[in-house]
């Protein structure tokens, strides 16, 4: 039990959110550098510690919560979508986030993810996407790409991945941004916009499994190339990137191009402008959608559209409801209607 | 046919509307039951549809029914056997003249018994009243869609809508038959089609019709007078069994002040409790209408951890559904209501027909010892009572309870005395007081051995809570073998400590005897009511009913010790009688089962119980 501190008056910092719970994620696993980042930027988002609520379902994700000095419920595999929206929608005034893996919210959990993201309930689902299945050591998870031998596709996958962020827009998502697990400058720059952000915010982090899928983003997460390899979007900024910011993109006729400025007859101008707000996601999908070699892999807040939540909604309509009715308690109702008198 | 009127006294009558599953007969004997409790009768009603919402025209799958006991005394059952039947069609009376008591009346629409029509229904001849032996009953052949046809061509309406109204033509005739005031089905016609006065119109011509009909060719003999019933005194009204449960957790919530959540997915029979709660914004009841049934309790188990009185609300494939989050609902020690309104099984079985299979499944279907509480509603009105009782337990011993109903009693609807909040008790929620020092997230109750609740967003009793095995005092992650099988204990005994919360199990009837009557849930009304009459024939007979079913009343064993032989009554193969024979395993249970996803007749328990103590 944590000692009772007035929240309100100390400024918390990141050491007030670790539990007394020893770490048990393997030495070298990208959960370490997400919980850092995750109890660095709490301090930063203006809530008092106890309204701070973290619900996982199964996973080496999901046991999150436990290292957490806040509210927590590590629930059952793939429901935490479900277990937070009630969560949120009981309490709107709590701050919520889901903590879970590919596995578990998208395989098993697919179902409530999509659901939840749809309804736009204000919670900040953080994915742990590490394309494998850890915590049961080694199975190939939903979103594993396409051929990845595991121990339970030998020979190779033969399903095509899914991408989270074209799940998110495709369910209608209005907040979607990623990052890799390593930069924790940046991931504690996006978890605060994803509080921020009123409705549901899906933040990937792409993590690294140093024991069962290592180096699966290494291709684009690696120091050496990560430059090259990662494009940082900022809304309102250009979409520059290259280790030399000689690089950029365009829209050529209806797809994306990566251009160097200053070649083919390109300058700065051209380079779009990143809008995360525009409610129209045809461009936040196909930012989402770039892949490595053909583009570099977009980091970063990729949309961000303000849009009502449900939990907001649902407490309007009680209010709407309450105003116009004469009720004023279980008696009331009990008799109201037909009813007659029996002398 | 005679032409003369007898007017005869009668103690009660049954009567069953039948017709095509759009002919409205849900709804024409929801008016005549509702005139009839108006008028000072008890009653008992019991709705038997298809589970298609427009089977084939004329066949035999789309007949739907709706049976209404009434009398003059207590009414317990919606009836065995009709003494008026309504068949709109061929195929209403092919399905239903078998319940219809030998010489009763029958009126029919004859304009509907057509070649087409009795083909349809699988009738081999053109008459179907020899063809079905109904030779000795009082049929009447009425031209119910001509007349309503003629009574109304100067409306104004399309001739379909006309057509759709043929049901208030032979609703009349009803109430000209029992005497029955037209009044409460005007005023009913006029709050229903407020702002369409042609149809309020046509509905009274049509009722009005009939009644003049029937009154005018004389030709319904006997009539028949039930007196208003020697009740209790009070303020009643009518009500169905899935809302008296959707009320009983608003009264509950209000008892407990606590905001009432409900996460469900709709299924048959239990949509109506999600559907009344949905409307009950005005209480500032949270709905959530979940993407599934794992996502519906999910839902409502994270409104529990955030403070809610939640609730989920199911059928028996939801239940299969819902018993992983169940188990973590046991684990996590935070309350819960499950309501499953249990119907015919297994899978989909049979959706809308009433059944009492999935008791073992309520006790024991999830994975690991996972002991919940097990409730069971009795009749249609008291589902008030059970839901709040289940939400108090719930609430104040911090369990997941599981209510079953089942869809007899939750579409059933009987008149109910309209009790005042203040006969009900106090429920006391085992919130973590604020100034609390060194709180444990697991530490119990002496008494109840329930564990304190601490909401997110109170100050300093920030903790987790979850799946894996707990500590059996912070709650943290324990894979220590010792703490797995004390906690494992405790669970079970905390469920039990309930027994000294819950009354002691009455008997109806002498308190020992020469048999036992046992049931549990919605067959209440039939055992009461054959077990009373035998009674009166001389049997030694008594009826112990139970609605506490885990932990059982601790004086379950002492009960049960006290007669000859035991016989448990159920709609199933026998689970409450193999749940006792293992609590209780010294005596010796003969069972009585049906599955036919019918309720039970009286009549048929009657018989077999005098066959049983005859010999």
């Amino acid at each position: 039990m944590a000692e009772n501190k007035n929240n309100t008056d100390n400024k918390l910092t990141a050491k007030d959110f670790k539990s007394d719970q020893e770490v048990r994620w393997c030495p070298g696993c990208g959960d370490h550098a997400i919980m850092a980042a995750i109890q660095k930027s709490l301090p930063e988002m203006g809530h008092p510690k106890e309204n701070f609520t973290f619900i996982s379902g199964i996973g080496c994700s999901s046991r999150f919560p436990y290292y957490m000095d806040t509210y927590g419920f590590h629930s059952i595999h793939g429901r935490a979508a479900a277990i937070a929206s009630g969560t949120k929608t009981s309490n709107p005034e709590l701050s919520v986030w889901q903590v879970t893996g590919d596995g578990d919210s998208l395989a098993i959990g697919g179902n409530h993810f999509i659901h939840t993201v749809r309804r736009n309930i204000d919670i900040n689902i953080v994915i742990f996407n590490n394309e494998i299945y850890g915590l049961t050591k080694g199975q190939y998870s939903p979103t594993s790409k396409l051929g990845a031998k595991t121990k339970t596709s030998p020979y190779g996958t033969i399903e095509n991945p899914f991408h989270p962020g074209e799940l998110v827009i495709g369910s209608q998502g209005k907040f979607f941004a990623r990052s890799v697990d390593n930069n924790i400058k940046l991931n504690q720059e996006i978890f605060l916009e994803a509080e921020k952000h009123k409705g549901t915010s899906v933040v990937e982090i792409l993590q690294n499994c140093v024991i069962y899928n290592d180096k699966t983003h290494a291709v684009i997460a690696d120091k050496k190339y990560k430059d090259e390899r990662q494009i940082v979007l900022r809304h309102g900024e250009k979409m520059i990137f290259g280790s030399e910011r000689n690089k950029g993109i365009v829209l050529d006729g209806l797809k994306l191009k990566v251009v160097e400025i200053g070649k083919d007859g390109y300058t700065e101008d051209d380079i779009l402008v990143h809008d995360a707000t525009e409610p129209n996601p045809g461009v936040h999908q196909m930012l989402a959608n770039m892949r490595y070699p053909e583009y570099p892999v977009a980091v970063g807040v990729i949309r961000n559209v303000e849009s009502g939540t449900y939990e907001r909604k649902m407490e309007e309509q009680i209010k709407q409801v309450q105003e116009e009715s004469e009720y004023k308690c279980v008696d009331d109702l009990l008799n109201s209607g037909s009813t007659w008198e029996v002398k | 046919m005679s032409k003369k009127t007898d007017v005869i006294e009668r103690e009660d009558v049954v009567v069953r509307f039948a017709g095509d599953s759009g002919d409205g007969m849900q709804l024409t004997g929801t008016l005549f039951s509702d005139t009839s409790a108006f008028i000072g009768n008890d009653l008992s009603t019991f709705p038997d549809y298809p589970s298609e919402i427009r089977a084939p025209q004329g066949t035999i799958g789309g007949v739907s029914g709706f049976q209404v006991h009434f009398g003059h005394k207590q009414v317990n059952t919606p009836g065995d056997y009709a003494d008026v039947l309504v068949a709109m069609n061929p195929a209403a009376l092919k399905a239903n003249s078998k319940w219809v008591k030998t010489g009763g009346t029958i009126i029919v629409d004859e304009d509907s018994f057509t070649d087409k029509f009795l083909k349809k229904a699988g009738y081999e001849t053109n008459d179907p009243i020899t063809e079905d032996k109904l030779d000795g009953y009082n049929v009447i052949k009425a031209p119910i869609s001509t007349l309503t046809k003629e009574s109304l061509k100067d409306v104004g309406l399309d001739p379909k809508s006309i057509l759709r109204s043929k049901n208030m033509f032979a609703l009349g005739m009803v109430y000209w038959l029992f005497s029955r005031p037209l009044k409460y089905t005007e005023q009913f016609f006029e709050k229903k089609f407020k702002n369409k006065p042609k149809v309020i119109e046509a509905n009274k011509k049509v009722l009005e019709a009939g009644y003049h009909y029937a009154e005018t060719v004389e030709l319904l003999t006997p009539t028949y007078q039930i007196s208003p019933a020697e009740i209790e005194k009070g303020t009643y009204r009518n009500i169905d069994g899935n809302k008296a449960t959707a009320w009983g957790f608003i009264a509950a919530a209000e008892k407990a002040n606590l905001k009432l959540f409900c996460g469900s997915y709709p299924i048959t029979p239990a949509s109506e409790i999600l559907q009344e709660l949905s409307t009950r914004r005005d209480f500032g009841v949270k709905t959530f209408q979940a993407e599934d049934e794992i996502a519906g309790i999910c839902t409502a188990l994270g409104a529990s951890f955030a403070g809610s009185l939640a609730v989920t609300t199911t059928s028996g494939p939801g239940l299969a559904l819902k018993s992983e989050a169940v188990g973590l609902a046991v684990m996590a020690e935070l309350p819960l209501v499950i309501v499953d309104v249990q119907r015919g099984g297994p899978s989909t079985g049979l959706p809308t027909k009433p059944e009492q299979s999935d008791l073992l499944q309520a006790l024991y279907g999830r994975n690991g010892e996972s002991p919940v509480v097990v409730m069971a509603a009795s009749t249609p009105s008291n589902c008030f009572k059970y839901a709040f009782k289940a939400a108090k337990i719930s609430v104040e011993h911090m369990v997941p309870v599981i209510l079953l109903t089942d869809g007899f009693i939750a579409n059933g609807s009987q008149p109910w005395k309209i009790p005042s909040m203040s006969e009900y008790p106090d429920i006391k929620v085992p919130i973590v007081s604020k100034d609390e020092k060194n709180w444990m997230p697991y530490a119990r109750d002496p008494q109840k051995l329930s564990r304190t609740w601490a909401i997110p967003g109170t100050p300093g009793f920030e903790h987790r809570i979850g799946g894996l095995e707990k500590d059996e005092l912070k709650g943290s992650v324990s894979h220590d073998p010792q703490n797995h099988e004390k906690m494992v204990n405790l669970r079970e005994e905390k469920v039990q400590k309930v027994k000294n919360y819950i009354p002691e199990q009455t008997v109806d009837g002498d308190e020992e005897g020469d048999l036992l009557v046992v049931g549990w849930g919605g067959t209440f009304g039939h055992l009461k009511t054959a077990v009373d009459e035998l009674r009166k024939d001389g049997f030694n007979i008594s009826l112990a009913h139970f609605n506490y079913i885990k932990p059982l009343p601790k004086n379950t064993g002492e009960v049960l010790s006290k007669f000859k032989q035991i016989l448990v009554c159920e709609l199933n193969k026998g689970q409450f009688a193999d749940y006792l024979r293992m609590n209780f395993p010294k005596n010796e249970y003969l069972k009585y089962n049906k599955v036919q996803g019918q309720p039970f007749t009286t009549i048929e328990i009657k018989e077999h119980i005098k066959k049983l103590l005859e010999g």
